[in-house]
Formats: structure tokens, C-alpha cells, sequence
């Protein structure tokens, strides 16, 4: 009885260190593989980086020279994707959270804004590119792009805004109200200055996903290399850049260099987001 | 209330207004634009045929999605066991502050945008398949040969790709199973590797499952990691190291030289990846609602 009893618990130990060891390798390929992926291309990149390549315009098709313009093209369209979208989607924050009285109407309005976050980019610069370019005849813009960007990122920032709303004890509001404000004065005055750095975390990982966007304004802004004057001018972002870079095998060590600045650069900004989120926790 | 703040409730409700009409104007453009060729094609012969040659004014998209098809069922046989044993890992047997820096690496994966990832793949993945693959696989198939542009590179870059999804999604809603069901399990003589396979992950079956959709609907969308990778080869593939192209890579390759006629078959093509999306995220939320409701 006790020779079994052993035996069924070797088996047992033995089962277990199979299960660990599956489970402990397959997290460590996830840690690999993102080591593997970054540390490779900075590596490869960060030497190639150096002012001349930041502050000269590209020649030759990005093959020589640097990505100035590819780098103010990226700024610009980012910019005017986020002040289109931060009003707006801080706005309807606000409705949801502080206006609605639930029902049908804000579940349905909730769930499309759910879906609208996981329509993927191609279908995104689809419509930018029938819509705001064809439609609308903005042409392959910055501002095609940073409209198309604007709805691509406004589920991230309803959602950031509402997240935070709702930790905004309701006692404010009440003592607010109470004294005499107006339900718009409290949430001026009260309420979005508590909901300050949810915002902000919202707002910029909207930057974030602007930055590395690629399909989506590959059909919407084209890929001019000149320096964008007017929002109504071509450019091409970062990401456009190294993905026109990379499939026509231009230029290795341009490639890796911008490659490595978009990972800095969108690192930087996911840091940034994590950073007031926990302070914003705390 | 002054009148004022009639006006501006007004604005804000345009605003929220605003924000659930994209996906209606969205759904509005792309079917307008694409529909004109289904009629004209053939809604069956648009999605069965097997001959996709834009210049012949042949629209085929069997073969598309035959690709879209291999490449996202390779990244979820690969990404999903790897992501669910990264939740499992992270819930149950890190202690939770290395676990919280773990996490942070895992969403540092989810900002890296995904031509990035295409470029890797493209600089390391491509050749390493072609000649450290290739050799290894000839053993089994001395008749293969692979240009390294391939089902498997795009399988494996997608699997990384998703892998933040599933890990996040698993992992918030195994940590949300209530705290008696180990204690019970545990109580009954159940060790833990017994507790994590027969009592956690079936109580957290439902938010697994929508995470795997939702890793689905990632797969089947992204575009530019698998237009760097797959080879863009409009053809039924018929090994894993075959070339293939996919809706989306299609898209967003041949819209900037089509004529009108292949730029409506491409919304078209829009149209078909639209709905599969739309189905996927719609069964998702339900899953997850289910989830909600039944604690």
C-alpha cells in the first residue's frame, strides 16, 4: 500500500516539474522574444543615429541623407489627429459619465465604441482614403491622415477619460451642487481637474498609437518626402518611412536607424503613459 | 441652468453622437465603394474564386483568404498556449512585484508598432527560415524549397504580435476567480498544478476564450507586419513555407497603383475582412458580458 502510495506521488512530483517547466519556458520565450526584438534593432540602429541624420532632409529616396522632414511630417500629423480627437473624445467622456442616465441608447453607443477599437487600421485607411481624400477631396493630406488618426484613436481616450471620471468620489459632485454650482461648473471646476493625469495618460498613448500607425496613413497622407507648409500638403511619417525603407531594401543602416528611433520614440511615450497613470494611482 | 449650459450639453452630446457614427460612416463607405463589384462579380465567384490577377480583371479572393486563413491559425497555434501559460505564470506562481514588471514588459510588446515587427521579421526571420529552417525541414521533404517569405514567418511574427492580448485579457480574468475556489481546491487535497489546470482555468474559460478571439481578430488584421513577411503570393498555399498573400496585405499593397475597377475590388476585399472582424469582436463582447454577469 505504501510502495503505491510512493509511487503515485513520484508520479505526481514528477507531473509537476513537467507542467512548471512547460509553463516557465513558455513565459520566458514571451520575455525573449521582446529582448531579442528591441535589442536587436537598437543595436543595429542606435550607432547610425547622430545629428546628421536627425536634422538633414533625405536624399535619394531616404537612401542617403536623414528624415527631418519624415520626422516634423510624423509630429504634424500626430498633432492635428490629437486636437481633433482630445476634445471630442474627452467630451463624450463626459456624456456617458455624467449625463447619460443609462439605457439602451449609451449601451448601444458604449458597444460601437467598443468595436471601433478593434476595427483593424487597414479598414481605417480604407475609409480615410474614400472618404477624406476621395469624398471630401482633401487629397493625400495631413489632414486626411490626422482625421483618419483621430477616429482610430478616440476609443483609447473615451475610455481613459471615463476610467477616470468614474474614480472621482461622488461626494464631490455633491458638495459641488450643494453650494450653489451649476452641473457644468462642477465639472469644470470640480470634476476634469481631478481627472487631469487619466487624461493626459489617455491622451498620450493616443500619441503613441498615432506615432507608429503605419497602414492607415500610408493611404491617407501618401508618402511625399518634402516638408510639409500646410496641413493640406503630402508628407510620410516615421513608420510610413521605414516600411517604404525596408521593402524596397534601400538602405541598411538608414533602415535600422529609423527603426530604432520609433522604438525609442514610441517607448518614451508608453513610458511617459505608465508613469502618470501610477501617479495618477497613488 | 443657464442657457448657455443648454447649449454646451448639447455640443457634448454631439460629441458622443460623433464618436459612435464613425464606425456607422465607416461600414457606410467601404460598402459603398466595394459593393459595385460584388454585383458585378458575383458575390460567390468574388469569394471562391481561385484567381486573383488584377490586370486580367480576374477577382478572386479564395486564395487572399487561404492566406489570411494559414497565417492566422499558425500565430494562434503558437501565441495562444504561449500566452495562456505567460497568464498562468504571472497569476499564480511569480510573486506579484516581479510579476508587475513581467506585465510591464508584456505591454511594452503591445506598443512596439507593428511594422517594426515587420522589419524584424524581414531582417532575422526571412533568412534565418531559408537557411536554418530550410535544411532542417529538407530532411522530411527533400523536394521543399522556401524563399524564407513565408507562412511560418508570418505565423511567428503574428504570434509574438498578439501574445500582449491574450497574456492581458487571460490574465486579468483568471486573477478575477474568486479566492475560495483554490482555497476550496486546496482544501480538498488538490495540489496546485491540479487547482490551475481543473479549477482556474475552467472558471476563467470565458475571458480566455474572448481573448483568444480577440488575438483572432488581431491576427486577421494587421497588415503590415505580414506584408513585409508573407511574400504577397496570390496563390492556395500548400506547405508552411509557401508563400502566401493576405486580405489586408493586398490592400494596402495594390491601392496606390489600382485602376477604379481593382480599387472597388479592394474595398471589396475590405468589405469581406470587415464583416469577419466585426463578427469576431461582436462574439467577443458577448463573451466577455457573459463573463461580467456570471460573478
Amino acid at each position: 500500500m505504501t510502495e503505491k502510495l510512493k509511487q503515485r506521488n513520484q508520479y505526481k512530483s514528477i507531473k509537476n516539474g513537467v507542467f512548471y517547466g512547460i509553463i516557465g519556458f513558455l513565459a520566458a520565450i514571451t520575455l525573449i522574444s521582446l529582448i531579442v526584438i528591441v535589442g536587436y534593432i537598437l543595436i543595429n540602429g542606435l550607432s547610425h543615429i547622430n545629428w546628421e541624420f536627425l536634422s538633414q532632409e533625405p536624399r535619394r529616396m531616404g537612401k542617403e541623407g536623414g528624415i527631418f522632414s519624415v520626422i516634423i511630417g510624423t509630429i504634424y500629423i500626430t498633432i492635428v489627429a490629437m486636437v481633433i480627437a482630445t476634445p471630442v473624445g474627452v467630451a463624450a467622456a463626459i456624456y456617458f459619465n455624467e449625463y447619460a442616465k443609462g439605457g439602451k441608447v449609451v449601451s448601444t453607443i458604449r458597444f460601437f465604441t467598443e468595436i471601433l477599437a478593434g476595427i483593424p487600421s487597414i479598414i481605417f485607411g480604407l475609409f480615410g482614403f474614400a472618404f477624406f481624400v476621395v469624398f471630401l477631396g482633401m487629397g493625400w493630406s495631413v489632414l486626411s491622415g490626422g482625421l483618419t488618426l483621430s477616429m482610430m484613436v478616440l476609443p483609447t481616450l473615451v475610455r481613459a477619460t471615463e476610467e477616470s471620471l468614474k474614480t472621482v468620489p461622488m461626494t464631490y459632485r455633491e458638495g459641488s451642487l450643494s453650494l450653489g454650482a451649476s452641473k457644468w461648473q462642477t465639472i469644470i471646476k470640480v470634476i476634469l481637474p481631478c481627472c487631469k493625469s487619466g487624461i493626459l495618460t489617455g491622451l498620450i498613448l493616443g500619441i503613441g498609437r498615432a506615432v507608429g500607425e503605419t497602414a492607415a496613413v500610408m493611404l491617407t497622407v501618401g508618402g511625399s518626402l518634402k516638408l510639409p507648409n500646410t496641413i493640406f500638403d503630402s508628407t510620410r511619417s516615421m513608420a510610413v518611412h521605414l516600411y517604404m525603407l525596408a521593402s524596397e531594401g534601400l538602405s541598411r543602416e538608414k533602415t535600422y536607424a529609423t527603426a530604432a528611433l520609433l522604438i525609442l520614440m514610441v517607448l518614451l511615450i508608453n513610458t511617459a503613459a505608465n508613469f502618470i497613470s501610477r501617479r495618477l494611482g497613488n | 441652468m443657464k442657457s448657455y449650459e443648454k447649449v454646451i450639453e448639447k455640443i457634448i452630446l454631439i460629441c458622443a453622437i460623433l464618436s459612435t457614427l464613425s464606425v456607422g460612416l465607416i461600414t457606410v463607405f467601404i460598402f459603398h465603394s466595394g459593393l459595385p463589384v460584388l454585383k458585378d462579380y458575383g458575390v460567390l465567384s468574388f469569394i471562391f474564386g481561385m484567381d486573383w490577377k488584377p490586370t486580367n480583371g480576374q477577382y478572386g479572393i479564395f486564395p487572399l483568404i487561404l492566406g489570411t486563413l494559414s497565417v492566422t491559425f499558425g500565430a494562434l497555434i503558437i501565441g495562444i498556449p504561449t500566452g495562456i501559460a505567460c497568464a498562468v505564470f504571472l497569476v499564480e506562481i511569480l510573486p506579484s512585484n516581479i510579476a508587475k514588471i513581467f506585465k510591464s514588459a508584456v505591454e511594452l510588446l503591445a506598443g512596439i508598432p507593428s511594422v517594426v515587427y515587420g522589419f524584424f521579421g524581414l531582417a532575422v526571420l526571412v533568412p534565418a527560415i531559408r537557411t536554418y529552417f530550410l535544411p532542417i525541414y529538407q530532411i522530411f521533404r527533400p523536394e521543399a524549397t522556401t524563399t524564407g517569405f513565408s507562412i511560418l514567418a508570418g505565423a511567428i511574427i503574428l504570434a509574438i504580435m498578439i501574445l500582449p492580448t491574450v497574456v492581458s485579457i487571460s490574465e486579468n480574468s483568471l486573477a478575477a476567480v474568486p479566492h475560495e475556489y483554490r482555497e476550496a481546491s486546496l482544501a480538498l487535497g488538490a495540489n496546485k498544478r491540479e487547482t490551475i489546470v481543473k479549477v482556474l482555468i475552467p472558471a476563467a474559460k470565458s475571458g480566455i476564450l474572448s481573448s483568444v478571439i480577440l488575438g483572432m481578430g488581431r491576427a486577421i488584421g494587421e497588415t503590415m507586419a505580414v506584408l513585409l513577411i508573407t511574400g504577397n503570393m496570390p496563390v492556395a498555399p500548400k506547405s508552411m513555407l509557401d508563400s502566401v498573400a493576405t486580405l489586408t496585405g493586398t490592400i494596402a499593397m495594390e491601392m496606390s497603383y489600382a485602376t477604379p475597377t481593382h480599387q472597388s475590388a479592394l474595398f471589396a476585399v475590405g468589405i469581406v475582412l470587415f464583416v469577419i472582424i466585426m463578427l469576431l469582436n461582436i462574439l467577443a463582447q458577448l463573451m466577455m458580458k457573459r463573463m461580467g454577469g456570471g460573478q
